[in-house]
């Protein structure tokens, strides 16, 4: 099945492309406003893993200044695979993704659906997690700055991730593949959202933080695009 | 069964023999540097072997669009071979470099953006090697393993620009130059013997090995065919 015959089965009417992304992602949603489960344990996990920072890193005042932007993004790449791999595994286990993809409705909107709603269940663990932070460890986190670039960050992974968790959960070693897969190619969204925050927390000036900033959005743009073009491939059957 | 092509078998000869005469020029034949003195003679195969490598990741990525293009099988079995042998291949550039950097830069390693990227890319490729286990349909294992390649294909020059965003040290002997650079030097017409011919050699060498495994892969899927026939 090519994107060209899904989208000519879809009545390429304007607006309903959103509106079958839409309901992807509010059906997400809807499933995890009622079970909370995902949400409760990637929150639980992170929370658990600034602990365990807290303790391998000795994070007094002195340490706490430099390395808070790669705590924190230690923290959302680890609960963000946790997240992802459960949004994709509930879809294949009780055989959703199939009815998913009976639906006439072009692949790529299932895709972003999915995105949207991955990025939505990290950005909200994201900002319970911050003022948590903030308060145990009294820095200030809630800058325009560093929000934006927590905002980019979790596209660029959500991103990649929805796109190779939709692929480890077809396979046998499922779970623990994810982060196998994951890690390697998301390096540069963490490494330029660690530089970008420590900017911000720093307050360097903008000159500084632009170009990884820059990168961040590039890195965004580039492959959201390969994910989406290459997302009907990963879940053809 | 079909036998070994004479091509095929003269180019194994071939690859002994330059190999070789590679490492006579490297060892021998190249004068001493005079500042590193013995151990620069390792950067003869340690161009040589990066090359060859990165020629293949970037086959490996090439394969990969041209499969999702076509979904013919012969893709997959050319991509498979290519980033093993270049996984190889690079591992020994990883090995080599270090070697040099002990003497030259007082450390086996450091945290610099061509070192990160090289081993961020080994591990994409043996991640890739992971993802093709776990699926057992030849069609399927085939797909998402050029999705996956050209992801992290895609991702392995992101890396490089986003870490050379911070400084390097590591030296740029071919075309351009950095004065931050240590370990650097200027090759003589003697060095530049040593290392074209390290280079030829070794791109020999890859495509030997490379149509070796091609070769081994279309064995492979002939007998996975054959058992079936059998089991049915």
């Amino acid at each position: 099945m090519n994107i060209t015959e899904s989208r000519s089965a879809s009545q390429p009417a304007p607006g309903s492309f959103l509106k079958a992304v839409s309901a992807v992602v509010w059906k997400d949603l809807q499933a995890e406003f009622r079970s909370r489960e995902l949400f409760s344990a990637m929150l639980v996990f992170s929370l658990l893993i600034i602990l365990i920072f807290n303790f391998a890193l000795e994070l007094d005042i002195k340490t706490r200044q430099s390395v808070t932007s790669g705590v924190l993004w230690a923290t959302f790449a680890f609960a963000g695979t946790l997240g992802l791999n459960r949004s994709m595994a509930i879809e294949k286990d009780r055989g959703c993704m199939d009815g998913l993809l009976l639906a006439p409705v072009d692949r790529s909107a299932i895709y972003f659906g999915k995105v949207i709603s991955n990025l939505a269940f990290m950005l909200i663990v994201e900002i319970i997690v911050l003022p948590v932070y903030s308060v145990l460890y009294n820095i200030n986190l809630f800058q325009p700055g560093l929000l934006l670039v927590i905002l980019l960050g979790s596209i660029g992974y959500a991103a990649v991730g929805t796109l190779l968790s939709a692929m480890s959960v077809q396979t046998r070693t499922r779970d623990i593949l994810l982060p196998i897969l994951l890690f390697p190619v998301v390096i540069p969204v963490i490494l330029s959202a660690v530089k970008a925050s420590g900017g911000y927390l720093e307050g360097l000036p903008f000159e500084e933080i632009l170009s990884p900033l820059s990168l961040l959005i590039a890195y965004d743009i580039i492959f959201t695009a390969v994910a989406f073009m290459v997302f009907d491939n990963v879940v053809e059957e | 069964m079909q036998s070994k092509p004479l091509t095929l078998t003269l180019l194994d000869a071939l690859s002994i023999i330059v190999l070789g005469v590679a490492t006579y020029l490297a060892l021998f034949f190249a004068p001493t540097e005079r500042v590193m003195g013995e151990v620069q003679r390792v950067f003869y195969f340690h161009i040589g072997t990066a090359w060859t490598a990165l020629m293949g990741f970037i086959l490996a990525a090439v394969f990969s669009v041209a499969y999702l293009a076509t979904k013919n099988l012969k893709w997959d079995r050319y991509q498979v071979a290519a980033v093993e042998v270049s996984l190889v291949f690079f591992f020994l550039t990883i090995v080599l470099g270090s070697i040099w950097a002990r003497p030259a830069w007082n450390t086996w390693w450091t945290w610099d953006p061509r070192l990160t990227t090289a081993a961020v890319t080994e591990l994409i490729y043996i991640a890739y090697f992971m993802l093709r286990q776990g699926i057992d349909d030849p069609e399927r294992r085939a797909r998402f393993g050029a999705v996956y390649a050209l992801i992290g294909g895609l991702s392995a020059p992101v890396t490089f620009f986003a870490i050379r965003l911070f400084r390097t040290i590591h030296p740029v002997v071919i075309g351009g130059a950095n004065a931050e650079a240590q370990g650097g030097f200027a090759m003589t017409a003697d060095m530049r013997v040593a290392f074209f011919f390290a280079l030829f050699a070794f791109t020999i060498i890859f495509i030997d090995l490379y149509w070796n495994r091609i070769r081994l892969g279309d064995l492979q899927d002939k007998v996975e065919q054959l058992k079936l026939k059998v089991t049915m």
